[in-house]
């Protein structure tokens, strides 16, 4: 028997090679590939137990990884655990969870928050030969904590948006939108629990998730006759220009008229310069002009000035629409586009970059949260560069686009009168937009400051007339939010005076140190103290 | 060990037991090993020995001094390779076992160390009972059919009313007064001992050869009587207990001693041909074992994975392994309780995870050295029925590592048995624990030197004419220079 007890020995021995082969294949070959799984929640859960770099705003951290006692190591902490703040910035960091994975910057600089970065191999294999843990990176944002907190506290739990952005780099120095969720709940270690938390949020009323700057399109209404100005200027027209301005325009080949706000005239004489007519938002003058200059110009500057096109900020926005040329886009449809209504369709990111494309000169600058990044040593290992996406329009377009915007906050009769500052020419353009018959309208306010030297465009968009509802227009809902804003921006009080040295200021923002959650927006001296 | 040590100790053989030092050295490596990761499990949990180090140190120390001294007192010339082994795999499993439990998640909630260690006693204790009452191993041969009508019932268990739980899909367990059994752990100790009993009187018959097919000698058609009996039991636990891994296991073991027994390379070919066959059909007609066969063929497509009872959980388990790659995450530094059951039918992925495949490795090749030293045993045992069953023993623990690896490495279709002394499970500790008590008895008789002269011992020992003349010489056994005696060949031969 000893002959087949050998052969036997070597079957087993067959069978013992086997399954060495099998573990080394999924060990070692097939390691990365099932790393790299998308329903390998594993690499995601072990990140509960690193210590996760923070998410910085004016030297606070608004989100970090705190030592915990429990079998996880470290618990993700949004605002300081104060839920008003993290709410605050809640679309800005994201959420952290452990069934539903990450959001927001949480999302997007993931790699260096968890130190896996390609870029900080030195740090690990320095960690690995002194036994030390991997951190992860901090990421300090763009965000002015201040401005944050002014903004948050302007929008007045009215549900919307607001971005402020310096014209010069693109830095977005403020960005909240309600509603909003409070991260903390679902950063819970339990998976159930996380879930349950995530539904509940996920499914309650208006999105909370949603960051509205950069996720939800509306029709923006009048602050789209600014593109039709552009387009018009580029096309020879000059602010000047005289334009018709009838009462009413009936809308080619149909049966409806189109009319004014409020049913007015625009003007006695029936027409006006594109400047007046600007200044009063007149529908049918733009209606007109925008059908003269055909479809094709109104397309290409909408699309130069970001429509149709994904940004990157580091979060993905949705792209804004103008309609596509065809059939199904007639004239009516382009009269109606051409103020903002029908088929048009932005983000309120893409109408703050108008303003402040038109602030810098024509040049559209690339959006950005994040300034930079520090590994655990506090080495920077990323700093950002502010960096022109193009050439909008000619510095000549802008001087004339700027000009009417000056004149729909300073002159009588305008829209944004509410957003003037003494002693500061603010620039901007009000869009109050239908959605439905007896739906309240969206308001929409783009601005920005001094128009002379512009350093920060603000952009508020509020639903459905926020808390004034039907009565709600951009004049009496979102300027005077936008009003706010500028002012603490520009370290002013309402009558213009200068509350401090504070420039909004791309670098200035690690030494800030002013999240003061209880502090009223009307005190701004608390941003003042650089 | 050095040759000279052992020379000096077989040359006072008759007289004294071996020493049994090699045996205690790999079990200080061995126990040490087992503590080392319990250690670890604290250290890498909280940074600090958990506070059961000491007492579950204390008993592996007690139970490996313990398990020693009645080897060496009731077997002390068994294979010195076999209860260090044992106690290594055994020690892991427990540290693995008790760094799962530490895991809040609710996957982990059932993983029980200190009961595997109580269970690891209770077996220790039983293999010292077997080891000290049964005396040789011939006995067992008297209880062939005895053993198959117990074996057989061990199997059927599961399907009685009121004491068989269906868990998993599988039929595999009873529950007496709230203990729950895997009967088939030890069915295979008593089918085992029946195979060996019957094989061992059939051999010749069964060896007889019939018509010749395609150039394979066929056994006589009136042989097949009992392959088909064990084929049909096998299909039958496949059937009305949808267990692949039982069925495959027994399947397995008799196929392998009946070729041991035969030299018939064609009863392995009929055998693979049948359960193949037979798995085959019940993979066409039923839809449960189709969908294992899916989840194993198709592990990673994200329907089976999403599909209930789908490639889930294997799949896991693989990223489990993947993500401790070489190295491991070390022990408390992974995740291992994701998966359901990493415990106990998936401790091998949690082994992965957190030792790597460098740990993974030394556990296979631990399993590899239990396993060949068993079939040494076969190898050096004189009797059949000795060989047949410490044959059987160490075939059916490699196949039960290569079922249990296999499935969850996708070689084969997850089945879900337990890996021996590793996976939580009192029945299959207990039962491994008995059949390691066999095979140390079956290689204490293997190796035990003969009084009677044995080949290439002739030239020292006295011849019978010398006997006869009482002439016994001064250094009747003293080793000629070197030339060892065959004994001492074998057994100091194998520690090198």
């Amino acid at each position: 028997m000893n002959k087949t007890l050998r052969r036997l020995a070597a079957v087993m021995m067959v069978m013992f090679v086997v399954l060495m082969g099998s573990a080394t294949a999924i060990q070692f070959f097939q390691a990365e590939a099932l790393n790299a799984n998308p329903r390998n929640a594993r690499a995601f859960t072990k990140q509960f137990n690193n210590a996760r770099g923070p998410i910085v705003v004016g030297g606070v951290p608004i989100a970090e990884s705190v030592p915990v006692d429990s079998s996880f190591g470290f618990q993700r902490v949004f605002g300081g655990g104060d839920p008003a703040i993290a709410e605050m910035y809640a679309h800005v960091t994201g959420y952290f969870s452990i069934s539903r994975g990450t959001s927001g910057i949480e999302r997007q600089e993931n790699e260096f928050l968890n130190g896996q970065a390609p870029a900080l191999w030195v740090d690990r294999v320095h960690n690995m030969l002194t036994g030390q843990v991997n951190r992860g990176s901090s990421v300090e944002l763009t965000l002015d904590g201040f401005l944050q907190q002014v903004s948050w506290e302007a929008m007045n739990g009215q549900r919307g948006s607001v971005m402020a952005i310096d014209t010069r780099t693109g830095a977005i120095r403020s960005m909240v939108s309600y509603p909003s969720f409070d991260p903390n709940p679902l950063a819970v270690h339990s998976t159930s629990l996380a879930n349950e938390r995530y539904n509940e949020v996920l499914y309650s009323d208006h999105r909370p998730m949603d960051n509205r700057v950069l996720r939800q399109v509306h029709p923006p209404g009048s602050t789209f006759k600014m593109i039709v100005a552009a387009a018009a200027l580029e096309a020879g027209y000059t602010i000047n220009t005289q334009l018709p301005a009838p009462h009413r325009f009936r809308l080619p080949n149909t049966t409806h008229y189109l009319r004014n706000f409020g049913d007015r005239t625009c003007s006695p004489t029936g027409q006006g310069s594109m400047y007046e007519l600007m200044v009063i938002s007149c529908n049918t003058s733009f209606a007109m002009l925008a059908l003269e200059l055909g479809e094709d110009r109104i397309r290409d500057m909408a699309q130069r000035f970001g429509f149709g096109e994904n940004f990157r900020v580091p979060m993905w926005s949705v792209a804004s629409r103008f309609p596509e040329a065809g059939d199904a886009f007639t004239a009516d449809r382009l009269a109606l586009a051409a103020i903002g209504q029908g088929d048009v369709m932005v983000t309120p990111l893409v109408m703050g970059l108008m303003a402040a494309a038109i602030a810098n000169d024509g040049v559209m600058m690339q959006p950005y949260l994040v300034q930079t990044i520090r590994d655990p040593n506090l080495e920077v290992i990323f700093e950002a560069e502010p960096q022109a996406l193009r050439q909008v329009v000619s510095p000549e377009v802008a001087a004339g686009l700027t000009e009417m915007m000056i004149g729909s906050v300073r002159d009588w009769g305008s829209t944004g009168w509410r957003a003037r500052i003494p002693g500061v020419d603010v620039a901007g353009k009000t869009g109050t937009a239908q959605t439905a018959r007896g739906v309240a309208p969206h308001t929409w306010f783009t601005v920005f400051a001094p128009a002379e030297d512009p350093v920060i465009a603000v952009v508020v968009m509020i639903e459905n007339g926020g808390h004034m509802g039907m009565d709600g227009t951009a004049a009496s809902v979102a300027v005077p939010i936008a009003h706010r804003v500028l002012l603490a921006a520009l370290g002013l009080d309402a009558d213009g005076q200068p509350i401090g040295p504070v420039e909004p200021d791309p670098e200035a923002g690690g030494e800030q140190d002013d999240i003061l959650p209880n502090e009223p927006a009307e005190q701004p001296e608390a941003g003042g103290d650089e | 060990m050095s040759a000279v040590a052992l020379e000096y100790q077989t040359w006072e053989v008759r007289t004294h037991r071996p020493w049994r030092l090699a045996e205690l050295w790999l079990l200080l490596l061995s126990v040490g090993a087992g503590l080392g990761a319990i250690a670890l499990v604290g250290l890498g949990l909280d940074g600090e020995l958990s506070d059961r180090f000491w007492t579950e140190a204390v008993w592996l120390a007690a139970l490996a001094l313990v398990a020693h001294v009645v080897v060496r007192f009731a077997a002390p010339y068994a294979d010195q390779a076999i209860l260090p082994t044992v106690f290594f795999l055994n020690g892991i499993g427990v540290a693995m076992i008790m760094r799962i439990e530490a895991s809040p998640a609710r996957a982990a909630a059932n993983a029980d160390a200190v009961r595997q260690m109580q269970w690891s006693i209770l077996g220790v204790v039983m293999a010292c009972l077997v080891l000290w009452l049964l005396r040789d191993h011939r006995l067992l041969r008297k209880f062939t059919y005895t053993s198959m009508f117990i074996g057989l019932g061990l199997i059927a268990l599961p399907l009685a009313p009121g004491i068989g739980r269906t868990i998993n899909g599988a039929t595999r367990w009873i529950v007496i007064g709230g203990l729950s059994m895997q009967p088939a752990e030890f069915a295979k100790i008593f089918l085992a001992i029946f195979f060996a009993g019957y094989l061992v009187t059939a051999r010749d018959s069964l060896a007889l050869a019939g018509p010749k097919v395609l150039g394979i000698q066929l056994p006589r058609m009136r042989d097949l009587g009992p392959i088909l009996v064990v084929w049909a039991a096998s299909i039958a636990v496949l059937v009305f207990q949808t267990d692949l891994g039982v069925s495959l296991l027994f399947f397995g073991m008799f196929v392998a001693m009946l070729y041991m027994a035969t030299d018939r390379i064609s009863w392995m070919i009929i055998g693979g041909l049948m359960f193949v066959g037979g798995a085959a059909a019940l993979w066409v007609s039923f839809p449960h074992v189709a969908q294992r066969m899916d989840g194993w063929l198709n592990a990673m497509d994200p329907a089976v994975i999403e599909a209930p009872g789908g490639s889930w959980q294997i799949v896991q388990g693989l990223f489990g392994m993947a993500e401790g790659g070489m190295l491991g995450s070390g022990l408390g530094r992974g995740n291992p309780y994701i998966v359901p059951f990493s415990f106990s039918d998936f401790i091998f992925a949690s082994l992965g995870e957190e030792l790597g495949l460098i740990g993974v490795m030394a556990i296979l090749v631990a399993f590899l050295v239990l396993c060949e030293r068993g079939l040494r045993t076969a190898l050096l045992v004189r009797d059949g029925f000795g060989k047949l069953l410490a044959g059987g023993f160490a075939f059916v623990l490699a196949l039960q590592v290569f079922v249990v690896v296999g499935g969850i490495t996708r070689v084969i279709p997850m089945t879900g048995l337990a890996l021996p002394f590793m996976a939580q499970g009192g029945s299959a500790v207990l039962a491994n624990w008995i059949i390691v008590a066999v095979l140390l008895r079956i290689s204490d008789d293997a190796r035990r030197p003969s009084l009677a002269p044995e080949r290439g011992q002739v030239a020292i020992a006295p011849t019978p004419e010398e006997v006869v003349a009482g002439q016994m010489p001064t250094q009747a056994v003293a080793p000629l220079e070197g030339v060892e005696p065959v004994f001492d060949a074998q057994a100091g031969g194998d520690e090198k």
